[in-house]
């Protein structure tokens, strides 16, 4: 059977469309069917569960980064809506924080 | 994984063993490359190896230059090299350092063979000589324990965590269970999965080399005040699906298989010993693949998304995709096809015996992709500003 979709850990929030998804779309994965609301291309992300602005991502069973507004069911989970928590120098200028900041 | 255990090779003086017969033609700066391109235009059967810099290095930069000109003139992929400089005193110094391996080693420099005319014709003769006398050599058959693998990935996307890279770390644990060598590589995509890494160094030294090599990077993006995202990961990474670091690691780290880290190499530095190791280089598809060419890996496996297509000059260059979209695009580039584990239920397992099947048949001899396109760059990376 082709999958429309992947979650490749069971702590995983987010599955990775195998193909392109559009809204109203209904995937069947393992923890049950998930109703995409939005466009997802091809690789991307849409949350499997709801994530509040903050709530860390979760791919591989490990943070992959945190979301910056609420995040519904089926919505895409891009760079529009996630920002690193690596890597973030910007923060530590912003924040005059150091690393332990950045780092959140 | 069944069978999969040999390979055909050429052994060479140091006891190494090479997967391809070149005869390099190692420019040792800059200067000089237009010297390297005429001489190997003239002389069939010659890798010209140009680079950048080279002049006005110094301390830690130019000892990690020295060491990766001297690192790929002795890659065992290489029988004999021609080194080409402007002066002698430098020229001599990266020829004498690949001379110890036992390697068929000439100099020519253009200062001494009375300009670039001259340092051409004459580097031609001897370059014309040491491809007869490599002409001679022939492969034998020697096991896996004597494959240095360097495992890399560009042009990645989600697919790349999911397939390419999963299918590459499977043959980086076979060669590692059968006596060969791992290079997993590009530090800065460790970052996210260090603890994961470090969880599996040989020793505790090694897993504070590990944290400490990622460290350095993040202190680096505080340092300039910047997000490293737009660099890593970068524009084609995220139109592919690739959020942030932390995602492009963990999909990353999988080429390196599941055992353990026995070092963290420096740029260009040779293992000392068997088994998997780690080496500390930018993520770069040139810089990465000439370090990992430069500390001795005979052969690359390559794990792209959204296509990248570029393979090392010394190292075939084994480019494994698992995104169908790409693979039904760019086919000319791509030389193992693991989409069928996104699109048709192809398992892990049966994708992995077809890449190590193809993994020591480019051992062997057959050609890949990139070798036959001729796509193919040398970069030695910079770490710091010159003089």
């Amino acid at each position: 059977m082709v999958r429309k979709a992947i979650v490749l850990h069971s702590e995983d929030n987010v599955a990775t469309a195998l193909k392109e998804l559009h809204p109203g779309e209904e995937v069947q994965l393992e923890l049950g069917t998930v109703t995409v609301a939005q466009d997802v291309p091809f690789g991307h992300k849409f949350a499997v569960r709801s994530l509040p602005k903050g709530s860390p991502v979760v791919k591989y069973g490990q943070v992959v980064g945190r979301v910056t507004q609420d995040v519904l069911v089926g919505q895409h989970v891009h760079v529009h809506n996630v920002e690193s928590c690596r890597g973030r120098g910007d923060l530590a200028q912003r924040h005059d924080g150091g690393a332990t900041d950045a780092r959140g | 994984m069944q069978g999969g255990n040999a390979f055909w090779g050429y052994v060479r003086e140091d006891g190494r063993v090479g997967t391809r017969n070149h005869i390099v033609v190692l420019a040792c700066m800059d200067n000089v490359n237009p010297v390297v391109r005429a001489i190997s235009q003239l002389v069939a059967h010659t890798v010209p190896i140009t680079v950048w810099y080279g002049r006005g290095q110094f301390g830690r930069d130019a000892d990690i230059t020295t060491r990766a000109l001297v690192g790929l003139g002795s890659n065992p992929n290489v029988a004999g090299v021609l080194v080409v400089g402007l002066e002698p005193v430098a020229t001599w110094r990266i020829a004498s350092g690949i001379g110890e391996t036992g390697k068929l080693v000439e100099v020519v420099t253009v200062q001494e063979s009375g300009g670039s005319i001259s340092a051409v014709a004459e580097g031609a003769r001897l370059a014309a000589k040491l491809v007869k006398e490599a002409s001679r050599l022939h492969r034998e058959r020697v096991g896996v324990e004597h494959l240095v693998v360097g495992v890399e990935c560009g042009g990645s996307d989600t697919t790349s965590g999911i397939a390419a890279n999963p299918c590459i770390g499977m043959i980086s644990d076979h060669v590692v269970d059968h006596g060969g060598t791992v290079l997993l590589s590009e530090t800065s995509e460790f970052m996210g999965a260090e603890h994961l890494l470090a969880q599996r160094a040989s020793t505790p030294a090694v897993a504070r080399k590990i944290l400490e090599a990622v460290r350095r990077i993040e202190e680096e993006a505080l340092r300039r005040g910047v997000d490293i995202r737009g660099a890593n990961p970068v524009p084609d990474n995220i139109r592919g699906g690739l959020t942030t670091i932390e995602e492009k690691s963990l999909g990353a780290i999988a080429k390196g298989g599941t055992r353990p880290i026995q070092d963290v190499l420096e740029y260009a530095q040779r293992p000392t010993g068997r088994g998997l190791y780690i080496m500390d280089t930018p993520a770069p598809a040139c810089e990465s693949m000439t370090g990992l060419s430069a500390g001795g890996a005979t052969l690359i496996l390559f794990a792209t998304g959204v296509g990248n297509v570029i393979g090392d000059v010394l190292c075939p260059t084994v480019k494994v995709c698992g995104n169908p979209q790409t693979v039904a695009a760019m086919q000319d580039n791509i030389d193992v096809d693991v989409s069928g584990i996104i699109v048709s239920g192809t398992t892990m397992e049966e994708a992995a015996e077809r890449l190590l099947v193809q993994t020591l048949d480019v051992g062997s001899g057959l050609l890949t992709a990139s070798e036959v396109f001729r796509q193919q760059e040398t970069a030695i990376a910079r770490f710091e500003p010159t003089v």
